[in-house]
């Protein structure tokens, strides 16, 4: 039997987001290699915009209306599309490793009993099915799992696959949603917070400010970098734990994961969970006034010194060469 | 109100010394264990729950036979008792068996309340939950930075993590939430608790407890782990000591030189 890779779709203010182009390339990619063929998925309350994005990358797209998501958690909805699809022939499936796409890898194993290969960076095609690699352990180690069925589902990490657009654009077709899965909770309110705006993933450059900034006053230093430098402000769990800044700006383990041409990590120590986070990072630069904090170990500039006095000199020099 | 609290022994991530074996499974014994992070995040939400409301709560973990000296640390925090699913049958277990045996155990407990941790920091599969809420045919509500159940109404509210900020989402109880660094950090547990915690009841199930058909014959698991590797390391590079206006302009520079500046 031929594969079907299924990759889902994730919307984010009416458009596709970039881990969802990168899904889209990888089903269509493991396709190719195993001589079948790929297909995408969209459920939202307007799906025809994001599905003409995703036909960029994928043969066929499945736009599915779903005005149900507008106001509840989309993982029962999403689950239920692609339990439909299992049925129709589908043999693996291709979800972004965000909440919502864990939500809704979760919902499908305990409905299906499917296998889950979770978190890949990357994945091939190798003999009858796929292979992923994926950290584990808190960035200690890392794997190389498969499936020992014909069919799974397979979690992505953003930026292990560069998204690639097809030769030649594919098509959409509408669906009738499906009911939902599982109950789904009622969203009553969504609520964005100061500077959320900018995406973290997107950013070219971050500039990261950690326990060391001390306090919020301290994030001036941070925050003056970062509009200098063009960049959006990042945190480490410590920073974001300390209620400095806002959950959605932690970089690691437990938060996003960033490649920026530039990482600028400010009383960083550069703990496992965190790079795991920002390694992948062009080029990294940190000051601290630990000359053993293990972020020299991936820093390409590592600078001992205070943050409060490099980070102001910095900030002049940038300014200086800028003529004023 | 009644809690239920899945806790997941892992290996303790502060002692930096997580590795696979060389079946590439999990070297328990390399590491000391603890309770998973986010479900300590859980536990401790669960008992100012019970703090407020009135009830109680119970802990659920599938693990090997000695997870029960991991067991007693949460039931030294304040649950009041724990059930310990253990099998032979169970060992190198994926995640679809995980999920449905923890969800058969959690279908012979009444609760109003089932919370499990958004991910774990060994694997990190971040599915678990999400399945055993879907095995239960219940409302999942992910993410939670905050929970905040209305008893009389029999509904619960809880704040969502978002790529934004946060969205405010509600179910009716009986619901599954999962748990993040958010919701503060747990207690220590006090003298008191851990002599508490010695007398606590572990009740232990086994497969055959819990019914039938829940785990594949001969550990013909879904996934398998065929390779392991080192993690990548990044060379070093440069280490600058000058004061601060040198340290700049050399920063400058390495930045002007890549065109980042
Ligand atoms: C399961 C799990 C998941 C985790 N997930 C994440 C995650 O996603 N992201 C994450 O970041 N962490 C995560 N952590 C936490 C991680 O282990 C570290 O505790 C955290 O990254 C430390 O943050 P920090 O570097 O800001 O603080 P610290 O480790 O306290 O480091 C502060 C640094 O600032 C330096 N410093 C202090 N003052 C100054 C000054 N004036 N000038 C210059 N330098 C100064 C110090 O020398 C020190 O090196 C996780 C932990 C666990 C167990
Ligand atoms: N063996 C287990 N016993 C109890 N709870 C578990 C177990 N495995 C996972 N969980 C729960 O599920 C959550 C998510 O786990 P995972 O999907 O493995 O990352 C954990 O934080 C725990 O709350």
């Amino acid at each position: 039997m031929p594969a079907l890779i299924l990759a889902v779709a994730e919307v984010a203010d009416g458009s596709l987001t970039r881990l969802s182009t990168e899904a889209a390339t990888l089903a269509r990619s493991l396709a190719e290699a195993s001589g079948g063929s790929a297909l995408g998925l969209v459920v939202d309350a307007a799906p025809a915009g994001p599905a003409a994005e995703l036909a960029a990358y994928l043969p066929r797209v499945l736009a599915v209306t779903s005005g149900a998501v507008a106001g509840q958690v989309p993982a029962p909805h999403v689950a239920a599309e692609v339990a439909r699809l299992l049925g129709e022939g589908v043999t693996h499936v291709v979800i972004g490793a965000t909440t919502d796409g864990r939500d809704i890898a979760g919902t499908l194993v305990g409905l299906t009993g499917l296998g889950l290969l979770a978190n890949a960076d990357e994945a091939a095609w190798e003999g009858d099915g796929p292979v992923t690699r994926s950290v584990v352990l808190g960035g200690r180690a890392v794997t190389r799992s498969r499936l020992t069925a014909g069919s799974g589902l397979i979690t992505l990490r953003p930026g292990g696959v560069p998204a690639v657009e097809a030769a030649a654009a594919g098509t959409v077709e509408p669906r009738e949603a499906a009911a939902p899965a599982v109950p789904a909770a009622t969203v009553l309110d969504r609520v964005a917070e100061a500077g959320s705006e900018v995406s973290l993933e997107d950013a070219r450059v971050v500039v990261v400010g950690g326990r060391g900034v001390g306090s919020p006053e301290g994030f001036a230093v941070v925050d003056e970098l970062a509009s200098l430098l063009g960049g959006v402000v990042g945190a480490t769990r410590a920073s974001v734990d300390a209620g400095w800044v806002p959950y959605a700006r932690q970089i690691g383990q437990t938060g996003r994961v960033v490649k920026p041409a530039l990482y600028l990590g400010l009383g960083v120590s550069g703990a496992m969970q965190h790079r795991v986070g920002m390694q992948g990072s062009e080029v990294i630069i940190a000051v601290n006034r630990d000359q053993d904090a293990p972020i020299a170990e991936v820093a390409d500039l590592f600078v001992i010194g205070d943050l409060f006095e490099v980070g102001p000199a910095l900030a002049a020099e940038v300014r200086a060469r800028r003529g004023g | 109100m009644q809690i239920l609290v899945l806790t997941k022994p892992v290996p303790d991530p502060a002692a930096g010394a997580e590795r696979l074996g060389p079946d590439n499974r999990l070297d328990r014994a390399a590491s000391p264990t603890v309770v998973n992070g986010n479900d300590e995040y859980a536990l401790e939400a669960a008992l100012q729950l019970v703090e407020a409301h009135g009830g109680e709560v119970v802990i659920l973990t599938m693990a090997p036979a000695n997870g029960t000296e991991t067991m007693r640390k949460a039931l030294a925090l304040g649950a009041v008792r724990g059930i310990h699913v253990t099998d032979e049958a169970l060992a190198g277990a994926d995640l679809p068996t995980t999920i449905r045996v923890l969800a058969a155990a959690a279908a012979q407990e009444p609760f109003d309340l089932l919370l499990g941790g958004l991910d774990t920091s060994d694997g990190a599969g971040g599915a678990v939950t999400a399945g055993v809420a879907a095995c239960l045919g219940l409302p999942l509500l992910s993410a939670a930075a905050a929970i905040e159940p209305d008893p009389a109404a029999g509904r619960v509210r809880v704040r969502r993590l978002s790529a934004r900020g946060y969205d405010l989402i509600e179910a009716p109880m009986p619901a599954v939430i999962s748990c993040t660094q958010a919701l503060g950090a747990p207690r220590y547990p006090s003298l008191k608790g851990i002599m508490a915690a010695r007398s606590r009841q572990i009740a232990s199930r086994s497969l055959a407890d819990l019914g039938e058909g829940l785990a594949p014959a001969d550990g013909a698991w879904a996934t398998k782990v065929v390779a392991s590797e080192p993690p990548v390391t990044r060379a070093a590079g440069r280490t600058i000591t000058a004061a601060p206006a040198d340290a700049a302009r050399e920063i400058a520079d390495f930045l002007a030189d890549r065109r980042l500046i």
